[in-house]
């Protein structure tokens, strides 16, 4: 089964781990994620303002792409998936802005594409977006999922990092409940490990703000690792590329300022799913951990 | 904080400009306090969310747009999630903040343009990207 893709610009550069290792987990379930031929930056934040048209092009024109290859897009960056979604829903309901938007698309012509405008018909919200998790659940089912598994993840304490760009707005999102969300938990009981429920899991990390003021950021992060950390994990699963960044690699930081700093490793939740399907370490790539979750599954005999 | 008040300045352009760009009615606010309580960042900020929301209330466009609070907001949308009246604060941040970058109504509190630059170079291209259009483009 092929299921159209947008890897958005993070997985495509300075996430290639996160990138390979979904890809290989797709394969072993049987789904091909097809690269979307010609994508864009999705903006990576949904428009500022409630005015602005300009602003949520750069979604729909993905999107848009999206619909030439068929009904669905699977992404994993929650960023992205905050975007997609958001800006599908605006066209979906706002008809003011899909005739605006359908106008910018018409006229735009793209050589890569080799069309004259990528658009046959209007773009009116007929894509799904999909995050790989809930393609995990409703496409392929956790049951195929567990019937999968090579590797038994017993044992080990896993806790699931939501952060905020999955879950919040809740109306436009639609994900899962905002304050006691459960998919990741599903996922990971399908997986076999014992499930760490922390009171941090959908608190922010600092996000963007790691850019502008480290400190603000990683004193977010921080709150967020001791809050896991106290519940015994012994790992962190996330689906956002700055969440990773923020709470892993900032670890370094929080080392030199917190005596006796206790760490914790934080994977992409596909690198744990590779794991429990057998696939091999070197397309699940940890190189670029600052916290090495080796050891820690070489503990449990699982690397 | 002491504010001198009169009917002409509590409802003024800016305030009815800050409802347009976030979709926010700054009256269904009553001032609970939920969403400053969920912020991971309220220690940082010199008014805290319901702080401003009362400032706006007043007509006090000024002071809110000259304070530090909309520029470490991270976004995180807890604010809003929380609200017990569907006012989303996040939005309402989001809105000032362009305000001030379009119209240039006040210089930013935090110099935004000064982002580091290792993190701009190693952050996730997300990061970067957003942080950009958060805090320098509006
Ligand atoms: S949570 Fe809502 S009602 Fe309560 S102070 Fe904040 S904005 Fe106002
Ligand atoms: S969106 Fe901004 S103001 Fe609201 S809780 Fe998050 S950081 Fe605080």
């Amino acid at each position: 089964m092929k299921i159209p893709y947008y890897p958005g610009c993070t997985l495509h550069e300075r996430a290639l781990d996160f990138d390979m290792a979904s890809r290989e987990c797709a394969n072993a379930l049987g789904v091909e994620l097809e690269e979307l031929p010609v994508w864009t930056c999705c903006g990576a934040v949904f428009p500022l303002t409630t005015d602005s048209v300009m602003d949520i092009l750069a979604g729909v024109r993905n999107l848009a792409y999206a619909s030439r290859m068929g009904d669905k897009v699977v992404t994993l960056c929650s960023f992205c998936y905050n975007v997609l979604k958001r800006s599908n829903k605006v066209i979906r309901e706002d008809e003011e802005k899909r005739e605006k938007a359908n106008l910018f698309l018409k006229a735009d012509t793209d050589e890569r594409a080799e069309m004259e405008s990528y658009l046959e018909q209007d773009y009116v919200g007929q894509v799904e977006v999909l995050h790989y998790i809930e393609m995990l659940r409703d496409v392929v089912g956790f049951d195929k999922v567990a019937k999968s598994l090579k590797t038994s993840l017993k044992g080990l304490r896993v806790a699931p990092y939501y952060g905020c760009m999955l879950l919040r707005p809740k109306k436009e999102m639609e994900f899962d409940d905002p304050e006691r969300p459960t998919i990741f938990e599903d996922f990971l009981e399908t997986l076999g490990c014992d499930v760490v429920d922390f009171p941090m899991k959908a608190e922010c990390c600092g996000g963007f703000q790691i850019v502008r003021d480290e400190e603000t950021a990683i004193a977010c992060s921080q709150t967020v690792l001791s809050s896991a950390i106290k519940r015994d994990a012994d790992l962190i699963i996330t689906t956002c590329p700055l969440c990773l960044y923020n709470l892993d690699r900032k670890q370094k930081e929080m080392a030199k300022r917190v005596k006796g700093f206790t760490k914790i490793p934080v994977i992409y939740f596909t690198q744990l799913l590779g794991i429990a399907l057998g696939i091999d370490e070197e397309h699940l790539d940890f190189s670029d951990n600052y916290v090495d979750p080796r050891p820690v599954l070489a503990g449990k005999k699982l690397v | 904080m002491r504010l001198r008040l009169s009917t002409d300045s509590i409802r003024n352009a800016s305030i009815e400009r800050v409802e347009d760009l976030s979709g926010q009615a700054l009256s269904s606010c009553y001032q609970c306090g939920r969403c400053s309580a969920g912020c991971p960042v309220v220690d940082e900020m010199d008014l805290i969310p319901n702080e401003v929301i009362r400032l706006l209330q007043f007509g006090q466009i000024k002071k809110v747009l000259r304070s530090k609070t909309i520029w470490i907001c991270a976004s995180c949308m807890q604010c809003s999630a929380r609200c017990p009246k569907g006012v989303e604060f996040s939005s309402i941040c989001d809105a000032l903040r362009a305000m001030v970058l379009r119209m240039r109504l006040a210089t930013p509190a935090v110099d935004a343009g000064n982002l580091s630059r290792v993190m701009v170079s190693k952050a996730p291209q997300m990061g970067v990207v957003s942080a950009l259009r958060k805090l320098l483009n509006g």
